[in-house]
């Protein structure tokens, strides 16, 4: 189980790469990866600044990794979250898990996703034509959280 | 008792804050009363007041409005979470 919040870029398939190495009990491996779009709602963004809270965020995400761990059978898991200023098209972040079998990777996987986007203490601020915008936090993502309730 | 006090995102642009020590009065015994007090201190600090689902967080763990606050804590106030 591994956590990383950083300003700079990964690399997705080296972290592929880095959870199966030499391991040959592994029979699946599902990932997601996060990037900036150019536009949100019909307004072009120009760029997204990510804030974060030091010692809470990498906290909030270990609890969430340990949660996933607990509820399924997973081997390996990887979360990625960049912070900082961002271009549409970069990586935003990343949530690999390794498994015996896909089902308990794909859930684990969305699961992370949806726990991550609702209590990872993480703030977006897009660059418009209008100026800085923060986002909101959405109805939909605390909807997509209940379904694992 | 003091606390250390934490402004995130929105909330700390709209106060011109990212953070400060605060002696305790008294009688603030939960991190809602906390809010409280400081929000009505003077009127540039009234959006911690307005703020519409506001979110806070006691030693990096989150807390409801009834949580206790004890000397050292640090407490942070913020908005809804949108990482991801």
């Amino acid at each position: 189980m591994s956590v990383s919040v950083q300003a700079e870029d990964f690399d997705a398939n080296q972290e592929l790469d880095k959870l199966t190495a030499g391991r040959t009990d592994i029979g699946a491996l599902v990932s997601f990866t996060g990037l900036v779009r150019d536009s949100h709602q019909g307004v072009d963004i120009s760029d997204m600044t990510l804030e974060y809270y030091p010692g809470m965020t990498e906290k909030a995400l270990a609890d969430i990794v340990a949660q996933a761990q607990s509820r399924w059978p997973i081997q390996g898991v990887r979360v990625i979250h960049r912070y900082g200023r961002l271009l549409p098209g970069e990586r935003i972040v990343f949530v690999a898990v390794t498994a015996s079998h896909r089902g308990e990777a794909f859930l684990a996987c969305e699961f992370i996703m949806d726990y991550l986007k609702t209590s990872a203490p993480f703030w977006k601020k897009e660059g418009t034509a209008e100026g800085g915008q923060w986002v909101d936090a959405r109805e939909s993502d605390e909807q997509a959280r209940q379904r694992w309730s | 008792m003091t606390v250390q006090v934490l402004y995130f995102a929105a909330l700390r642009e709209a106060l011109g804050c990212a953070g400060e020590e605060i002696a305790l009065p008294s009688e603030v015994d939960t991190v809602g009363q906390l809010r409280q007090y400081l929000a009505t201190r003077e009127p540039s600090w009234q959006p911690l007041a307005a703020m519409k689902n506001l979110r806070m967080a006691i030693n990096q763990g989150m807390a409801s409005p009834d949580a206790r606050v004890r000397d050292g804590d640090e407490v942070a106030f913020f908005p809804p979470v949108t990482g991801g």
